[in-house]
């Protein structure tokens, strides 16, 4: 089996420290809707001069390289305890060469492992196997901001309104982001998934947003609401870090789980601008990153 | 644009209010979750004895924070094996989680900013006319370009709180924020988020 560390490694790198072309476009685009000398357009200036520093000098582009959340889709034949050693011995490079920051910490003690391994669950490696020749491995560094601004409903909510329909999904994502406010580092990205069961709801609501910006859902229906959330997050006024303005949500990506007859969960994940996420591909040892 | 130099005056302070752009230079000090839980527990409500080195970082550290800032940052730092450590990545960090704590903090160690991101609440913004103190917003993962503002690290005290917790002495040139909570009982959060709030009220309404 092809030992894929330094690969991976550059994966990490490439992650840290040099936004998709996805999100920077979208970041440009939004900078010309805030008004001039507005803080809302001086931060995302900002943030846009932090881009092309960061993957100019290949450092982190947020100190908080968060918990890295891998998804591996791969063929017949790989052995996950082999990826997953190998996935573990590129975070620690990755830690050491400032790529990331040492981010695993005992819950009970408080003490930092220092090198970003502890646990099965740091870092998060997730495996599926697919068809065909091509293994796919998925990065993205969620940072703590974000993280802890995502929210989970249970539907009916009667504080809100939300009844267990569209309208009520809709009430509660937009209420997800009114409580998120600047906190998890607006304008955000939104991954939504309805239905599941708390676990895989949130699990989810994440692997949704490995889907481009710009693309479109399957869904004809979720497709109109991811429009609508992101349109209607915006009227919000929250504004990017919450200094006000028009760009308070970046986009909407919406899945769906069945659930159970008594459940019915609407799990948010909240993405910071830094959507830091990342592809490679192997096919005949040949690796493309993207 | 306000070119600050800490230690900071109570008049620098007054002078501050929501909106203003500033530029800060001098020495301040990095703290956030642990910190700030370490520093009520042990000397400010008192609820566990100091331990360790407690009382010799205390002592260290208050004539540090006395007049000037502390920042919600957890960096990444280069140079950990050599200890020539260098500030690779140092943006702010969410500030809401040390509500709790902050309004002691800054009265307690006569703290005159506070650096973070996302705001802070109404704790926090009676601190600040009281101390008087303001609240600093640096931008959120702007982390690259803000560590090279740091142009040198002094120190490091409780390192064994672990890199992105331990406080990190450090030295900056033109570190660039914005005030949004001040002295005069002003806050851009408070302001924001009561109007999103009659935003998404109206939005409930329709369909």
């Amino acid at each position: 089996m092809q030992d894929l560390t330094e690969s991976i490694l550059e994966l990490i790198r490439l992650a840290s420290t040099d936004l998709p072309p996805d999100v920077e476009a979208k970041l440009r685009q939004s900078v010309e809707q805030e008004e001039p000398g507005s803080a809302a357009r001086n931060a995302l200036e900002t943030i846009l001069k932090n881009v092309e520093l960061s993957r100019r000098n290949s450092t982190p582009i947020c100190q908080d390289t968060g918990t890295p959340i891998f998804y591996v889709y791969h063929p017949e034949g790989w052995s996950t305890r082999k990826l997953r050693q190998q996935i573990e011995d590129a975070v620690v490079q990755a830690t050491k060469k400032s790529y990331l920051r040492p981010n695993s910490v005992d819950s009970i003690t408080g003490k930092n492992s220092g090198n970003n391994l502890g646990g099965s669950y740091f870092p998060s490696v997730h495996f599926e196997e697919v068809e065909g020749d091509t293994l796919t491995i998925e990065l993205m560094l969620k940072g703590g901001g974000c993280e802890n601004v995502g929210a989970q409903y249970s539907l009916p909510n009667d504080a809100l309104g939300a009844g267990r329909d569209m309208a009520g999904v809709r009430k509660v994502v937009l209420d997800a982001v009114h409580q998120a406010q600047g906190q998890g580092c607006a304008p955000g990205i939104l991954g939504v998934a309805i239905g599941g069961d708390r676990g895989t709801g949130y699990y989810s609501s994440k692997e949704v947003l490995y889907r481009k910006l710009d693309d479109h859902n399957s869904d004809p229906q979720l497709d109109a609401l991811e429009g609508k959330l992101t349109e209607e997050a915006n009227q919000l006024g929250i504004g990017p870090m919450g200094f006000g303005g028009k760009t308070t949500v970046l986009g909407t990506k919406i899945t769906t789980l069945n659930r159970l007859p008594a459940s019915f969960f609407v799990s948010v994940s909240y993405m910071c601008w830094a959507y830091r996420r990342r592809k490679m591909t192997v096919q005949d040892e040949q690796i493309q990153y993207s | 644009m306000h070119t600050l130099t800490m230690p900071l005056s109570d008049e620098a302070i007054r002078s501050l209010r929501v909106g203003d752009s500033v530029a800060l230079n001098g020495v301040m000090v990095t703290g956030r979750d642990t910190v700030h839980k370490w520093m009520v527990d042990t000397f400010i409500m008192k609820t566990r004895p100091p331990q360790g080195d407690d009382l010799e970082v205390y002592e260290a550290i208050k004539p540090l924070l006395a007049g000037s800032v502390i920042y919600h940052c957890g960096p990444v730092v280069s140079g950990l094996d050599t200890k020539q450590y260098r500030f690779v990545a140092a943006g702010p960090t969410t500030s809401i989680r040390e509500e709790p704590y902050q309004g002691m903090v800054m009265e307690h160690f006569n703290i005159k900013g506070v650096i973070g991101k996302g705001g802070m609440g109404p704790k926090t913004l009676k601190a600040c006319q009281e101390v008087p103190g303001v609240y600093l917003h640096a931008i959120g993962g702007a982390a690259s370009l803000i560590a090279q503002t740091v142009t040198r690290v002094l120190g490091v005290y409780k390192y064994d709180f672990g890199v992105p917790e331990a406080m990190w002495v450090i030295e900056v040139k033109d570190f660039p924020a914005v005030v949004t909570m001040d002295s005069h009982g002003d806050s851009l959060h408070a302001v924001v988020e009561a109007y999103s709030k009659t935003v998404l009220q109206d939005l409930f309404t329709k369909a």
